[in-house]
């Protein structure tokens, strides 16, 4: 079946079985392979995308689901440089294997764009949906929290 | 693992989509959010022939808060509760239950409708909708049907719906500002299924006795069940140490709880009262 | 201007990071070869039994299904997974085949394998294989195991593999003249590595060179090869095993598995590309499982606090066959159980027992955590029972920095002897008491607050790193001036290629910035070893050191041909060189690149070491435990990047915590794994453990490397099962609750004061 949809900006056009994740799609079909399979049974979160602006599991979605809808991967959230959001995480050492970072990244920026304002408890509880094994999380907490400011609505902006 | 195939389609009308799980014969199924299913597939728990999503269907992704309660359509999802602010004094039961749902990625796709057709027995919308009374409205092919939730839920992973079914809202009573209230449930992680669950509420009559006492409990039982005799030990008496303490009682002696890797039934069988306890407690402000 | 670098030692943000942020790394599911087909794995359902019937028909049938291989297929004797450690010949009996043929001995044992247009297709062809196994009784526990009805080698006789003896002075008599004695069964339960990223591998057969392809090796690549060449009956020159970016291994991957044969060598059977990638169930049951203990130990101690042995027995539930690292983690429990603190006399004797169950390899810091556990739970019970304090015990018996080198335990069969090398385990323990404010704590131990009851916990542990014999590296300055650096050193996310350039930057002097890092694939370097036992730093990195000076000398040769003078003659300055006041530019000096090889051998482990203490509230009645405080202090000789060792660290002791509370691989009595996904075996997030601090010294030099590094990154979790007991003890303390077993789930917290309350 054909799947359309908007990818990192872009219009884009799929021809997939159905039971096609979203995640595979992306990985396979469109050559988005930052986003990562961890599990496959909607767990581990390493393969958070963002549709519509929300945080979701792209492997508990069918590619057929995101017609007519706006995905942002990893790969949407930054050029050839860093964003500040990534750039924090590599200043606090975020991140050692590097195989959960991109569900990070997306869940967190999901997170700081509608709650710039969000304290280490909040942080800490969206952050559990994604699983870590390498860090101990400490890090990512704080690079996160650094992040903060330079997300428009952040206290420390206005 | 990949599913195995299926068809899929995506009907605009609910009259479609009722008509399409018609012709399925049984072997056709319903995805809205997905979070429950697609877990399901992914194992090959299930191998569904063709799946029809509610995603084009408009006019379920309401809440509506009227005098007459609350209505929650069947798309509405945990983010949707959590962000409505009117429910914190509409619902407080509601609200708090639904905050220990799940995590974030999950709230943003998870819905009501689909918790409860999924009916797993430590779900917290499964264990609001029992012991809050909710009536539920459900269409088919044969029309539009009313159903109490009590007799909604009916076994393991099992619900009233005919595979030609949808449930397509959920309705809550109006709450007296009044009220007393608690929910508490521990799991092993945060967002974990809960081992066991309480919901309760009661009013106080002119006495300041309780009335009209709800006690529900998710995690310890094939489905979320009412706890008739705790209940009984409250009503009409002070909510005190020792009408607690009968209460807690009365709950352990009349749950009968499963037991799995995470929680063997005697462990599950005092944290349901502690849980008890600890919310009644709470509930007396 | 002399140029003098000083990277090692600096905080360096990770050269990797800019492709990992972005999602532009490259792991091994990411690769992919034109015309490949997917590979997906028929796995036994049954945990004991005989394989009766296979029948490929219907499944080869199915359109997209180009082909389906069983044991049959690869010749008379399905090829066996040598040991990689402790190579015994009595040992080869329990060497997995690549593919089960007349028996199964696990849920998840491979069986046959299908090879289909897409992943889906070859899942799809999984159910229509027609196989009948016939059950026989499954072996579960030791009980079972050692009650023989049922055998998993039958021709061994027995279910016991082997039986590794640690000892050490003469323990009998130490226990005959001891004023006290105290003897306990402990257990610590099946948990695993649970690397983030899933294995998997691509491979391809270039029929015209006769070469094959690998993507996905990781750890021992070099090691892998030549098993891989011998089982495939091809030349090492003909393999390249590449190494990709991987997602953790703590361990577990990169050892020689079944697929690391049956990947490859289907690729060249076919002569088509061949993709095959596990899901996190299929991971649970075929990546190697640890820890599986339970042992019955006693100590001997004199009445003034004093050690004066252990004895005992240990027995590992290992899984269905020994894997190429499967006794290091059971010899480790016995060797090393007697820890930074002075043991004369040592008998412990750990065998190995067969199940039914997915066979055991090492995981961070293996047979450490288990012996851990036992030895600061023993040391606490004799605290309460001598009524000396926890703390002056311990203090009393930690080796002193004057008794070093100090001999552990030596264990046989496949001897081996150690001892520690350096330290100053007391001044390490104080600072951590200091820190954590342990004076202060200990007013809290066994008060109830809100409804919860407090308690403390301290304990010291040592980390054994750098094991040898050797590592390789060898540095090509290329004709830009840039400097490539190749490895045998293998990544596994902990930041190689940055801390391998500080080490490269301050050794040949040249700009950070100009060096590139390649590590771990078997076209790098003639031999190489690898990453485990915390080697990578002090082996790669000494390598490095020896190549630079090599490097050095080559450059000085060079100069001297362009200005025709003696090498001597040269100086070295930075990126450029100089005779008589002329300088050249290192870039062009020579029309080739100057390259250099280099090894570092080494036969003597090092030992970082530490305190760790932590502070607990405990609900009994939901037995939820909280950690409000954790501090671990750990002398590591010398750091490299203080940014990545405190990464390690915070990681460790969190992996720690996980195993102490959380993670459990749960069979039941017919061997099936009931925990398949992470719904079920229950990792660490990011918020149950907020609390952790970890400070990391250069104190005491290791004196067997150039660096002076003592190898750090497992030592975070390996007192932590101990500690986080001890703790719940004092908190529970008016109950004497003594917990024996981990994990200390919530439901056994419970029972254990429901057991205390009802003997009041």
């Amino acid at each position: 079946m054909k799947v359309e949809f908007e990818l990192n900006g872009e219009a884009v056009a799929v021809q997939v079985e159905a039971r096609i994740s979203l995640a595979d799609c992306l990985r396979d079909n469109l050559g988005k392979t930052g986003t990562h399979l961890g599990c496959e049974h909607g767990v581990c979160g390493a393969c958070t995308v963002l549709v519509n602006g929300d945080a979701v599991r792209s492997c508990l979605m069918l590619a057929a689901q995101v017609d007519g809808e706006k995905v942002v991967t990893v790969e949407g959230l930054s050029g050839d440089d860093l964003s500040p959001l990534q750039a924090s995480f590599r200043k606090h050492h975020a991140l050692q294997c590097g195989f959960c970072t991109p569900g990070f990244i997306t869940t967190a920026h999901a997170l700081l764009t509608s709650e710039p304002d969000a304290d280490e408890e909040r942080v800490r509880d969206v952050l559990s949906g994604n699983l870590c094994r390498c860090t101990g999380y400490v890090p990512i907490v704080e690079a996160v929290l650094d992040a903060r400011k330079f997300y428009p609505g952040a206290k420390e902006n206005s | 693992m990949k599913p195995s195939a299926f068809e899929y389609k995506s009907p605009a009308t609910l009259g479609e989509a009722v008509s399409l799980l018609a012709a399925g014969n049984g072997n056709a199924k319903l995805i809205a959010g997905g979070q429950s299913l697609m877990p399901m597939l992914a194992f090959r728990l299930a191998a569904p022939e063709l799946l029809v999503d509610l995603k084009r269907i408009r006019d379920l992704n309401a809440i509506t808060i009227t005098e007459d309660g609350i209505a929650l359509g069947a798309k509405v999802r945990w983010c949707d509760i959590a962000g409505d602010q009117r429910l914190a004094t509409a619902h407080p039961l509601l609200a708090e239950a639904i905050r220990h749902v799940a995590h974030y990625q999950i709230r943003n796709r998870g819905t009501v409708g689909g918790s409860m057709a999924h009916a797993d027995p430590s779900a917290e919308m499964p264990g609001i909708a029992l012991t809050c009374d909710a009536r539920l409205e459900i269409i088919g092919a044969g029309g539009r049907r009313v159903e109490e939730a009590a007799d909604f839920f009916q076994g393991l992973l099992q619900t009233s719906l005919a595979p030609a079914e949808i449930l397509t809202s959920v309705h809550l009573p109006a709450w007296p500002a009044a009220r007393r209230w608690a929910f508490r449930e521990f799991a092993r992680r945060k967002g974990d299924f809960a081992m066991a669950g309480v919901a309760l509420f009661y009013d106080l009559d002119e006495g300041r006795c309780a009335a009209n006492v709800h006690i529900g409990a998710i995690g310890v039982a094939d489905r979320p069940v009412r706890l008739a005799s705790a209940e009984a030990a409250l009503n009409g008496k002070p909510v005190n140490e020792n009408s607690i303490a009968a209460a807690v009682a009365a709950a352990r002696a009349e749950i009968d709880p499963p037991s799995d890797i995470h929680a063997p039934a005697a462990y599950r069988r005092s944290l349901l009262g502690t849980l008890l306890e600890r919310g009644l407690n709470q509930s007396i402000g | 201007m002399k140029v003098s670098n000083s990277y090692v030692g600096r905080p360096m943000e990770r050269v990797e990071d800019m492709r990992f942020l972005r999602g532009r790394g490259t792991y091994v599911a990411d690769v992919n070869r034109l015309g490949q087909l997917h590979a997906v794995i028929l796995r036994s359902s049954v945990a004991h039994g005989i394989i009766k019937s296979l029948d490929i028909t219907r499944a080869r049938a199915m359109p997209g299904v180009r082909h389906v291989l069983a044991a049959a297929d690869f010749g008379a004797a399905v090829p066996r997974i040598p040991l990689r450690l402790q190579p015994l010949p009595q040992l080869e009996p329990f060497h997995q085949p690549v593919l089960a043929d007349r028996k199964v001995r696990y849920v998840g044992e491979p069986i046959a394998i299908v090879l289909a247009d897409t992943q889906g297709i070859a899942e799809d062809a999984l159910d229509h294989i027609d196989l009948e196994i016939e059950t026989l009784p499954a072996i579960t526990n030791r009980e079972q195991a050692e009650a023989r009805a049922s055998l998993l080698f039958e021709d061994h006789g027995s279910n016991a593999a082997i039986t590794w003896s640690a000892f050490k002075g003469d323990a009998d008599a130490a226990f005959k003249a001891a004023d006290y004695v105290r003897r306990e069964k402990f257990a610590v339960q099946r948990h695993a590595a649970m690397f983030m990223e899933p294995r998997g591998f691509v491979a391809e057969w270039n029929a015209g060179e006769g070469k094959l392809t690998v993507w996905g090796a990781a750890k021992t690549a070099w090691y892998n090869r030549r098993v891989l060449a011998a089982a495939l009956e091809l030349e090492v020159e003909a393999i390249d095993l590449i190494e990709v970016d991987v997602g953790g291994g703590f361990g577990s991957r990169g050892e020689f598995y079944p697929e690391d044969f049956l990947i490859p060598a289907v690729a060249r059977m076919i002569d088509r590309p061949v993709k095959w990638t596990e899901d996190r169930r299929e991971h649970m049951m075929t990546a190697n499982h640890a820890r599986d203990i339970e042992c019955d130990v006693e100590i001997a101690v004199s009445h003034d606090g004093r050690f004066l042995g252990l004895r005992g027995r240990i027995w590992a539930d290992i899984g269905a066959y020994i894997r190429t690292n499967g006794s290091v983690g059971p010899r480790n429990v016995a060797q090393y159980m007697s820890g930074p603190y002075r043991f004369e006399n040592i008998d412990l004797k750990a065998t190995m027992l067969t199940t039914n169950k997915t066979p055991s390899g090492t995981y961070r810091g293996p047979g450490r955590f288990e012996t851990d556990f036992i030895r600061e739970r023993l040391i606490d019970l004799v605290a309460k029972d001598l009524n000396i304090d926890r703390v002056e015990l311990r203090r009393k018996n930690l080796v002193a920095d004057s008794q070093m080198p100090y001999p552990l335990a030596s264990i046989t069969p496949f001897d081996s002897s150690t001892e520690l090398d350096s330290g100053d385990y007391h001044a390490v323990f104080d600072m951590c008491m200091k820190e954590f404010g342990w004076a202060e704590k200990s007013q809290l131990s066994g008060k109830l607050i809100d409804g919860y009851y407090h308690g403390i916990a301290v304990g010291s542990f040592i980390e054994g790193g750098a094991a040898g014999p050797k590592e390789d590296a060898r540095l090509v300055l290329e004709t830009d001036g840039s400097l490539s650096v190749y490895l045998g050193s293998s990544s596994v996310g902990q930041g190689l290629e940055t801390i391998m350039a500080q080490i490269a930057a301050d050794a040949t002097e040249l700009p950070y910035e100009k060096i590139t890092v390649h590590h771990g694939s078997t076209s790098h370097v003639k031999d190489g070893y690898g990453a485990y036992h915390s080697r990578s730093t002090v082996m790669g990195g000494s390598a490095i050191l020896l190549a630079a000076e090599k490097l050095k000398d080559l450059v000085r040769e060079t100069a001297a041909a362009r200005f025709g003078c003696a090498p001597a003659e040269i100086a070295l300055d930075g990126e450029q060189v100089g005779f008589s006041g002329i300088n050249l530019p290192l870039a062009g000096l020579a029309d080739a690149p100057l390259e250099v090889e280099a090894s570092f051998f080494n036969k003597k482990y090092t030992w970082a070491y530490g305190t760790q203490a932590a502070h607990v509230a405990v609900d009994p009645g939901t037995g939820h435990v909280k950690v409000l405080d954790y501090l671990s202090v750990e002398d590591v000789g010398r750091i490299i990047n203080p940014l990545t060792l405190h990464g390690q660290a915070i990681g460790s002791i969190v992996q720690g915590l996980g195993g102490a509370f959380l993670e459990h691989l749960v069979y039941d009595e017919n061997g099936q794994l009931l925990t398949g996904s992470f719904a079920d075996y229950l990792l660490p997030t990011a918020s149950d453990f907020p609390h952790i601090r970890s400070i990391t010294l250069e104190l005491k030099p290791c004196p067997n490397n150039p660096l002076g590094a003592k190898g750090a990154g497992e030592g975070g979790l390996i007192p932590v099962g101990g500690i986080m007991a001890n703790a719940v003890a004092d908190a529970l303390s008016h109950l004497n609750v003594q917990p024996m077993e981990l994990p200390l789930s919530p439901a056994r917290i419970w029972q254990l004061v429901e057991d205390a309350g009802a003997k009041h």
